[in-house]
């Protein structure tokens, strides 16, 4: 029952052909079974899900009415806040650290009844796109031990893709949610950012970073968007207006008429041949299904990724900076004599990862009197004309569409010392997190020289989310057409389990 | 060509409350000169006419009412502490001045 | 050997800015729901936001907002059509973030003034110091030093933290450079602090209470030579803690600035701290490396925009700016400048005008809430409000006084009782039976009873020895229980003895 999706498994709940304990302890000997070798979770909550589950039952046995996804269980990733739970962010500086207070995502999946198995490794404070920067080791693609499940939510995407959960929470600052997805045949969503609220989100960019549902198929993701979005008074960034319809567009999933705008300079050289290659399949399947292809261009997106590692460092500079031993947290260096500040210096020093460190210097320079204008000052430009640029894309097409990242899952260590090569993952993603609007990213396919999973992007504007889960249903329904079973089904078996 | 020496990242480091060893302010300088290279592109387009974005969104005006919202418990408040003392954050001296 | 305050000013001239921080009386903090009450237990006042937890956000507090707007149209500025909150970027374990959301380039205020007149050797002269900005920040908790001497930080080995105070809304109001002000600098100093705590004070939004840290001024002062058009260095003082503070404060650092320089020696940069007991200052912080804050638009908040109509209707509620309001207090009462000067300064203002807002005569009230009931409150070493005399008892003592039913004597017990606690005035009287005896033939009795048994004082007065009244008087007024009218007493015993008064 595990290799079910979540509307699956919410119907057999519904039908009462299972109770939520037991699938939920069907996950859990699943995790036991292959997580040793994934390595996707950080913290399992066996006890607390189980009383969950139960709760759910109970409730479901009286009859009460609940939500479409009650008692299907669900991997967190470890930057959402849950209480009384170990938050570590993949960090050392957080090790042990257990919030008194639920993030709203967090209060909204115990509204709806999901239930939550546990916390996923992730890449240090959202920092990477590979989850090798995690300080309690990688998570490994379950497509390919040897090989990196993308990141920073590599935990979330890989409990997918290894049948460890049907549904996961992700972040998504540059890419995060959708890269992962993408190097792991999944489907993940970065909401219009102010969609789903940040409050107990712990930041890293606070006008980039946005949580967003990792399932895998689309109806699913859609399911969680509904459970998770909303206006949240406590986060003064999130939008007060109804959730898109996400659910009846995932339903729906016809796309006939809708223009459909390629973007120029985001499929060009330094794509994997097999990723494009599936990207122009997954074209010639949506112009079937009756859909207009159109080409666009942003011509401000080459600056994209240089903008994002100022925007994004110089803000996480500062998001970072209650990191200091004083409050809660990894206090290390408190000897007789010892300073406040030196306690304070050599935590930092000890606590953080090289990545993380490398960005605080880095946000800290850009930020610096004398350097502002040109570096942080300039790069909130180009996050203007990036804006402006998608406004004018938007005008010709309804969505906009790309190749989700250049690669496949590259191996563990192959890019690990490299940081321009590493940062170039986010190249096709990131100009989505500077405008704000919405991204997806589903599978499209495998590479024919490496048979590793590419991802398809799909952008929609500002609070258009529906339109995204409206041309995902679509492809996804041509791709299962073509291929007679879920992508998925490829991947080697793990654990013995079916 | 912009580059840091050493010392500058040092000075950084110390902004940041982050104690290097030598050999971290090294290679951090080493790495920047090529990030900063390549970070450094934005100033081809950022005109003078073009206004700076802080928010993705149009948004203004967002508050919250004067009204007393319940706290955490002082328990909850100090779970986390690596020291408490009298229902307070124990810390180090401080050394700078108030 | 110490300059006199005479030399420097005949040298140099000073220069002033004055930062006031003032701390909201709003029910919650500044970006949270907790609550604002002074004096709670430690860390009972807390929750993600103002412990800086990961994963927390803040959200502005309207009222805040609008507390902000009423100080700068008190304060004559604009109120900026868009404005935008701030991080400020340093270390220091009492804030929480490590940085403090505060306004940097786009406050809500700017442009305003305020005027104010001090005493000059030439009569009273006005100053008008001219307000940079207003904006909106946020406290820091409160640190308890252990282990050093006298609590300071200096030596202390380690501290305990309290952020029940980390959150609290503050405005900071910045002057423009004040200069023109020669030998009064102090004085002009410290008028604007209290014209200022006077106009926050009379708008509700603050306690202002300087000895409660609710109103802190940091007065910056710098020196040049008279005529000269550079500006000096200047140092910021800090720790100023009472209107009195203030100007002593920068006299205090005028002398030293020009110390220094008449020594050919530099005035460093720097932050200072004022000792109360000195009455100098002691060095603090060096500025001369500024921190590098760092500054940059605060992401998880978003801009301001207050719109006209809110900003006209909160303008329109303005109270009366405080010093129009005593201008046309001490016209209508008719009070001459030293007494006026003596209700201000005892604070006894609005008592007054509630007292004559009841139909008290002016002066009578005046000298009741001057004289008497302050005498009783120095006894008590209590604060005038916490005495249970009210304006509406002290109205209706002087309407009993007025109507002849109590002489001031007997008014004074009055007071005394409601004091007490013995009940309004009316109750009072009935309570203790007080009675003016105004029945010329219950006196009169009394009278030729008291000169029945001290015969020869009567004779001596019958005699034109009228001194010798008084102890016929006073005997007269024991007989009465103290109940009759003391003038019309001697009237009516002279008359029988044969005297004129």
């Amino acid at each position: 029952m595990i290799r079910d999706n979540a509307s699956e498994m919410a119907a057999k709940l519904a039908a009462g052909e299972v109770t939520s304990v037991a699938l939920t302890q069907a996950h859990l000997d699943r995790i036991a079974a292959v997580d040793a070798d994934v390595h996707a979770f950080l913290h399992i909550d066996t006890e607390g899900a189980l009383a969950q589950a139960a709760a759910v039952d109970a409730k479901r046995a009286k009859g009460e009415k609940l939500s479409p996804l009650a008692g299907v269980p669900l991997a967190l990733k470890d930057v959402m806040a849950q209480k009384g739970i170990p938050t570590t962010c993949g960090s050392k500086i957080l090790e042990g650290w257990r919030p008194p207070y639920d993030s709203t995502v967090v209060a909204n999946l115990k509204k709806n009844d999901i239930v939550i198995l546990g916390k996923t490794n992730m890449d240090e404070f959202a920092m990477g796109s590979s989850t090798e920067n995690s300080a309690y080791g990688p998570t490994h693609n379950p497509w390919d031990l040897t090989r990196i499940p993308g990141g920073s939510g590599g935990g979330s995407s890989a409990a997918l893709a290894a049948f460890e959960a049907p549904l996961a929470i992700g972040t998504d600052t540059g890419g995060s949610i959708r890269q992962p997805a993408a190097v792991t045949g999944t489907v993940g969503v970065k909401p219009t950012y102010g969609g789903v609220s940040r409050f107990g989100l712990v930041a890293f960019s606070s006008s980039l970073d946005q949580a967003g549902p990792c399932a895998r198929t689309v109806l699913d993701t859609a399911l969680l968007h509904e459970a998770i979005a909303g206006h949240d008074p406590k986060d003064a960034t999130s939008i007060n207006a109804p959730v898109p319809q996400v659910v009846a567009a995932a339903k729906s999933g016809d796309v006939k008429g809708m223009k459909i705008g390629v973007v120029k300079e985001l499929n060009g050289d330094g794509y994997q041949p097999g990723v494009r290659a599936r990207f122009e399949e997954s074209l010639e399947l949506l112009a079937k299904a009756g859909a207009e292809i159109v080409e666009v261009s942003a011509p401000n997106f080459e600056y994209a990724l240089a903008a994002y590692y100022l925007i994004a460092p110089s803000e996480c500079s500062s998001n970072l900076a209650r990191f200091d031993a004083m409050r809660y947290g990894l206090r290390v260096g408190d000897v007789d004599g010892a300073s406040a500040e030196s306690v304070m210096n050599l935590t930092r020093e000890v606590g953080f990862g090289k990545e993380v460190k490398r960005r605080i210097i880095l946000g800290t320079y850009a930020l610096s009197s004398g350097y502002y204008d040109a570096y942080y000052g300039s790069a909130q430009k180009v996050r203007t004309l990036i804006t402006q640029d998608f406004t004018k894309a938007f005008e010709k097409a309804d969505v906009l569409v790309s190749p989700t990242c250049p690669t496949t899952a590259f191996k563990i260590g192959e890019k690990a010392n490299d940081p321009l090569a590493m940062y170039l993952n986010d190249i096709a993603t990131i100009p989505v997190n500077m405008a704000g609007i919405g991204g997806m990213s589903l599978p499209s396919g495998l590479a024919d020289e490496d048979g590793l999973p590419v991802g398809f992007q799909i952008m929609s504007p500002v609070m258009k989310d529906e339109r995204m889960y409206l041309v995902g249903a679509a492809l996804e329904a041509a791709l299962l057409s073509k291929w007679g079973a879920p992508l998925l089904d490829k991947a080697p078996i793990m654990g013995g389990a079916r | 060509m912009s580059s840091l020496s050493r010392d500058d990242v040092a000075k950084l480091a110390g902004l940041a409350r982050i104690e290097m060893s030598d050999e971290e302010l090294v290679n951090l300088a080493n790495e920047f000169s090529v990030i900063l290279d390549a970070v450094a592109r934005v100033q081809e387009v950022a005109g003078a006419d073009v206004e700076p974005t802080s928010h993705p969104l149009p948004l203004r005006n967002i508050f919250r009412p004067d009204v007393v919202v319940p706290s955490l418990t002082p328990e909850e408040a100090l779970s986390g502490a690596p020291a408490q003392e009298e229902q307070r954050f124990r810390v180090p001296q401080i050394l700078g001045e108030e | 050997m110490t300059l006199s305050y005479d030399d420097v000013v005949a040298k140099y001239e000073p220069v002033l800015g004055l930062e006031v921080h003032v701390e909201l009386n709003t029910n919650s903090k500044m970006f949270c729901g907790c609550s604002t009450i002074f004096g709670a237990e430690p860390n009972t006042q807390t929750c993600p936001v103002c412990l800086a937890l990961p994963g927390a956000l803040p959200v502005v507090n309207e009222k805040a907002i609008e507390s902000t707007i009423k100080i700068g149209l008190a304060l004559n500025c604009s109120i900026a059509p868009f404005s935008r909150f701030a991080r400020k970027n340093y270390f220091y374990p009492d804030m929480p973030k490590n940085f403090q959301i505060s306004q940097y380039d786009e406050p809500i205020c700017v442009d305003g003034y305020v005027d104010v007149e001090i005493e000059t050797d030439e009569g009273p002269k006005k100053f008008r110091v001219e307000v940079e900005r207003v904006h909106m920040e946020e406290d820091t908790g409160k640190s308890l030093h252990v282990g050093g001497a006298t609590g300071r930080i200096h030596g202390a080995e380690y501290s305990l933290l309290d952020y029940n105070r980390a959150g609290i809304p503050l405005v900071e109001i910045v002057t423009k450079i004040v200069p023109g002000t020669g030998k009064y600098a102090p004085e002009v100093a410290k008028a604007y602090v209290a014209e200022l705590r006077d106009i926050l004070r009379s708008l509700g939004v603050s306690d202002v209470k300087m000895e409660q840290g609710s109103l802190r001024c940091d007065a910056n002062v710098s020196l040049r030579l008279i005529g000269a058009e550079k500006l000096g260095t200047r140092s910021e003082t800090k720790n100023v803690n009472s209107l009195r503070s203030v100007e002593r404060a920068i006299r205090g650092e005028m002398i030293r600035h020009a110390e220094l320089l008449n020594a050919g020696g530099r005035v460093v940069q720097e932050t200072r701290h004022f000792q109360e007991d000195t009455g100098l200052t002691r060095s603090g912080r060096s500025k001369e490396q500024a921190e590098d804050y760092r500054y940059f638009p605060e992401p998880d908040l978003v801009p301001v925009a207050p719109d006209a109509a809110w900003i006209e209707s909160l303008r329109a509620a303005l109270p009366e700016r405080p010093s129009i309001r005593r201008k046309r207090l001490q016209e209508a009462w008719a009070v001459p400048d030293k007494e006026m000067a003596a209700m201000i300064n005892a604070d006894v203002l609005d008592i007054v005008e509630a007292t004559v807002l009841l139909g008290a005569d002016p002066t009578k009230s005046r000298t009741w809430w001057l004289g008497e009931i302050s005498r009783i409150a120095n006894d008590k070493d209590v604060a005038l409000a916490d005495l249970a005399i009210t304006p509406a008892d002290v109205a209706e003592i002087v309407a009993l006084v007025n109507a002849g039913e109590l002489t001031d004597k007997l008014a004074r017990q009055v007071v005394e009782g409601v004091i007490a606690g013995e009940g309004k005035p009316s109750e009072v009287v009935t309570k203790r039976g007080i009675k003016v005896v105004n029945d010329d033939g219950a006196l009169m009795a009394a009278i030729e009873k008291v000169c029945g048994e001290q015969a020869e004082t009567a004779e001596k007065v019958r005699n034109g020895h009228l001194p010798a009244a008084g102890a016929l008087i006073g005997a007269v007024m024991k007989e009465t229980k103290g109940q009759a009218d003391a003038a019309r007493v001697r009237e009516l015993l002279l008359g029988h003895l044969g005297q004129t008064n």
